[in-house]
């Protein structure tokens, strides 16, 4: 089951510019949460902030807490710890191009020191069964690379991959923006039903898609959080203006 | 009125296909496989194992520069700056002066830039602007394969095909209609000034052209199609939308060269006629700096004897250390900003 | 309206001259003459080569080691497998710490730091081979009292280094940075996505540089004349004087014997062999290494 998330006053920079402006939310277990707005609002910073892939950036910071569960994701935590109960989807399918089909989606546990054949072969049969990949690459498992499949199938590799480590929360930044709306549907089919054992913060510019797979939803502007509530209520009667401008379509 | 554009939102969502058996037990199972260890040890460990070797190139330019200081003090001590305008070397008596090495060296190396920088220029200019699309990668590659060709080869090619031909019809032709200029008079034994200056022409141009036509590449496309849209030939279109552009690139690839040509050793010395003479004539033997540390060093006898070698050595150093960067400041000047091909 | 009628036969734009015709048409022709020019050596070099030196190349050429003066026959075999072991040695030392510097500015030097790194390498591979002779000498050979294959591995991983810096940096960088951005998302530590993750990306660019830097060291002559100085037997022992091909060459040819000059040429022969045949292994590996990984 997944884990809840509490953000309280999450401040970040990139140098001097501050991107993220005092962000307290409370994101809900088992639930997809999605964060909508412009471009440039914050939205990406924001959950790479969740797990603390931010800092990788250099001159990155950001202060304020953030609880995971029981675990406080910026005190007395290492980030790797963090990662790897946090699993990320990035905009642009990235698997890693010199591993096979297989290899890719063992990754994360073999580069975390697990090496049970038998186990990993499970581990990878259930992670690609679960992100609908299973049925086309099963015999083509460690013949084939990653980074040979069609840009659908890589991110949904990628979602495998990042479900093979069993995290708690799952954040995708983005992850259909740059796929056709065949493997757009088939990825928002499996944030619904990976919405039971997750709890999945998903990024997106696309309100259609926010309301089509997310209960909650969070409208950021230039680095704050308008409006944070239930889907249904966002986009029927947004309390704020501004909220109801953006999806209106008045802007951005 | 907010959402009459969007319609209600549908919350049920996409109807699931098949819906996947396995997803209960997922967590569980696997939470405690992974170890929680923290890693910053080992990363701060990568971190300065890593910065060791980046340290140790840094180090390794110290330790030349503290060898070559430390080696030729006696040598300094004794002889001063006049070291480099002196013309004894007389190793029985621990005389020692470098002027013919710095002679022999300026002369040869700039013989070899006056026959390369024509031929290299105009290799690249074919290669990048004239050349049909199919031969282009077969003569980058060749010309890249002279490159490869060890120093040791070209001299020892150099000994017995270059030299005799110079000596039997290249030569004697010179010395016959240019012999009134002073440079082609005296004995032809094919060996000599000569011969140095031509092989190490052959080894330049690997350099300069590769430079040229990097900076050749670099120039935009939107210079060319200008001066071509004012009705110039392509020889004028190269002349002033590409060479001119590229001069300073050009430029820094001669240097490049010419740095090249003060340190190479084996093939001049194999034929330059290792005598530390100055002459004006270019049939004569000479000697270079990096010549004399190649034949002498080890069998040098003396300790001043060794330390004059290694100031020799420090010489050529500092110079060829300013050369090559003088060199890559122009280039850079030229390709800063631009996309780095690949060269594969 | 713009009385446009008696001026136009001034605007009539005149053929171009014959003397810029042909000039074009000169320039042209020099260039491919420079061509000419310039790959008839290399061409000359390689025919010499095969004409000269294939018919010495013989079973016993290549593995007998050379006889004395004045006998005829003998081979290079002694400075063959020399040439190896110097250049093993040198790759022990060179390889790593090369790799090594090229990972540090890849992963962690995009500074000021990084840049007189940089700097310096490009520096380093200027400096001429005869220089890192002296340089060598004065580090192995006075310390230890004589020449020793070890001072000629040192001096050619002195050659080494600067040239694997660079290209294994370029590699790294070629990586992109969503890669690593995987591998962080996964909870992978920075050592391990970087060796296990990056470098493994670009193994095989590293490796062709690796390869293009030994190719570029295994025909030096001139850093080995006081390091490894040569010997006309077997040696496998570090501080011993080795023999060398690129050494041996020299030494026939610049001697007074027809023999010597004979074995000179197919010693070359070799030489060059070996060097071009491992530059194309590299290419071809290369080549297929990255349709293994296939983007």
């Amino acid at each position: 089951m997944g884990v809840g998330i509490k953000v309280e006053h999450l401040n970040a920079w990139f140098g001097k510019t501050q991107a993220l402006h005092d962000i307290s939310i409370d994101v809900p277990a088992n639930h997809a949460t999605a964060v909508i707005g412009p471009s440039g609002c914050g939205k990406s910073t924001f959950v790479r902030c969740l797990n603390r892939m931010h800092e990788t950036v250099p001159d990155a910071r950001a202060t304020g807490k953030v609880r995971m569960g029981e675990l406080d994701v910026y005190n007395g935590t290492a980030a790797v710890q963090i990662r790897r109960r946090i699993g990320m989807v990035f905009q642009k399918a990235n698997p890693f191009p010199t591993m096979s089909i297989y290899d890719n989606v063992a990754a994360g546990l073999k580069l975390n020191g697990f090496h049970d054949r038998q186990r990993l072969d499970e581990i990878v049969e259930r992670s690609l069964k679960l992100s609908a990949l299973w049925d086309e690459v099963k015999d083509t498992l460690r013949k084939k690379s990653g980074a040979s499949l069609s840009g659908g199938q890589q991110q949904r590799l990628c979602i495998a991959r990042a479900l093979a480590v069993s995290p708690e929360v799952l954040l995708m930044d983005e992850p259909c923006s740059a796929l056709d709306p065949i493997s757009t549907g088939k990825i928002e089919e499996l944030i619904f039903q990976l919405k039971e054992n997750f709890t999945i913060v998903i990024v997106t510019h696309n309100m259609q898609q926010a309301s089509r797979v997310a209960e909650f939803t969070g409208f950021f502007l230039l680095g704050k959080l308008i409006e944070f509530d239930k889907t249904e209520k966002i986009f029927t009667t947004p309390s704020d203006k501004r909220t109801e401008d953006y999806i209106t379509g008045r802007f951005g | 009125m907010a959402n009459q554009a969007l319609g209600a939102p549908r919350l049920t969502g996409p109807q699931p296909v098949a819906k996947p058996e396995v997803v209960s037990s997922s967590r569980a199972e696997t939470a405690p496989l992974i170890k929680a260890g923290d890693s910053r040890i080992p990363d701060g460990i990568f971190h300065g194992a890593v910065l060791s070797c980046g340290v140790c190139v840094l180090g390794l330019v110290g330790v030349i520069v503290y060898q070559l200081v430390t080696k030729s003090a006696l040598s300094w001590h004794a002889f001063g700056w006049k070291f480099f305008f002196r013309s004894e070397w007389d190793p029985v008596n621990e005389q020692f002066g470098a002027w013919p090495f710095v002679y022999g060296t300026l002369v040869s190396s700039l013989l070899a830039l006056v026959l390369a920088v024509p031929l290299a220029v105009g290799v690249a200019v074919f290669i990048t602007e004239m050349c049909p699309r199919w031969l282009k990668g077969s003569l980058a590659f060749t010309t890249e394969l002279l490159a490869a060709i060890p120093s040791v080869i070209y001299g020892l090619w150099a000994i017995f095909v270059m030299v005799p031909l110079l000596r039997e019809y290249v030569e004697p032709f010179l010395a016959r209609y240019l012999g009134w200029t002073g440079l082609f008079e005296g004995t032809p034994y094919g060996i000599g000034m000569l011969a140095a200056g031509i092989i190490l022409a052959i080894m330049v141009v690997p350099i300069v052209s590769s430079i040229t036509r990097e900076v050749m590449t670099a120039v935009p496309q939107q210079q060319r199609e200008a001066v071509l849209a004012l009705g110039a030939t392509r020889w004028e279109m190269i002349r002033t939308g590409v060479l001119r552009n590229a001069r300073a690139g050009i430029l820094g690839g001669v240097i490049l060269g010419l740095g090249r040509a003060l340190g190479e050793t084996m093939a001049v010395t194999m034929v330059i006629g290792n005598r530390p003479e100055i002459a004006r004539s270019l049939f004569a033997p000479g000697y270079t700096m990096a010549s004399v540390i190649a034949n002498e060093f080890s069998e040098a006898t003396s300790d001043t004897y060794l330390s004059a070698l290694v100031e020799v050595g420090l010489a050529l150093f500092l110079v060829t250390i300013i050369v090559n960067i003088l060199a890559q400041l122009l280039v850079w000047s030229v390709t800063r900003g631009m996309p780095r091909r690949s060269n594969a | 309206m713009p009385n446009l009628g008696t001026q136009t036969g001034q605007f009539e734009i005149a053929p171009i001259s014959l003397w810029r015709r042909g000039m074009n048409g000169f320039v042209t022709l020099a260039a491919g003459a420079a061509v000419v020019l310039v790959l008839l050596p290399l061409g000359a070099i390689f025919a010499y080569l095969i004409y000269k030196g294939l018919g010495s190349i013989n079973w016993a050429f290549l593995t007998q080691t050379p006889k004395p003066v004045g006998e005829a026959g003998g081979g290079m075999a002694n400075a063959i497998a020399g040439s190896a072991y110097v250049l093993a040695i040198a790759s022990v030392m060179g390889v790593p710490i090369g790799i090594g510097a090229g990972i540090y500015l890849a992963e962690y030097g995009r500074n000021r730091f990084g840049d007189v790194i940089r700097f310096t390498a490009d520096v380093l591979n200027g400096v001429p081979s005869i220089v890192v002779g002296i340089v060598a000498y004065g580090i192995v050979v006075l310390g230890q009292g004589h020449f020793s294959a070890l001072a000629g591995g040192v001096a050619l991983a002195i050659m080494m280094i600067p040239t694997i810096t660079r290209t294994s940096e370029e590699m790294l960088l070629l990586v992109p940075n969503a890669v690593r951005e995987a591998a962080y998302g996964l909870g992978v530590s920075r050592w391990r996505t970087t060796l296990s993750i990056t470098l493994r990306t670009a193994t095989s660019g590293v490796i062709t540089g690796v390869m293009l830097a030994f190719a570029r060291v295994a025909g030096e002559t001139a850093p080995l004349l006081f390091t490894a100085f040569g010997n006309q037997y077997w040696n496998w022992k570090m501080n011993q004087p080795t023999a060398a091909l690129s050494l041996q060459v020299y030494t026939y040819a610049i001697s007074p014997f027809d023999e010597w000059h004979r074995q000179a040429w197919a010693g070359a022969l070799i030489l060059i062999v070996l060097i071009v045949a491992s530059v194309s292994a590299v290419r071809i590996a290369a080549g297929r290494g990255m349709l293994k990984g296939a983007n």
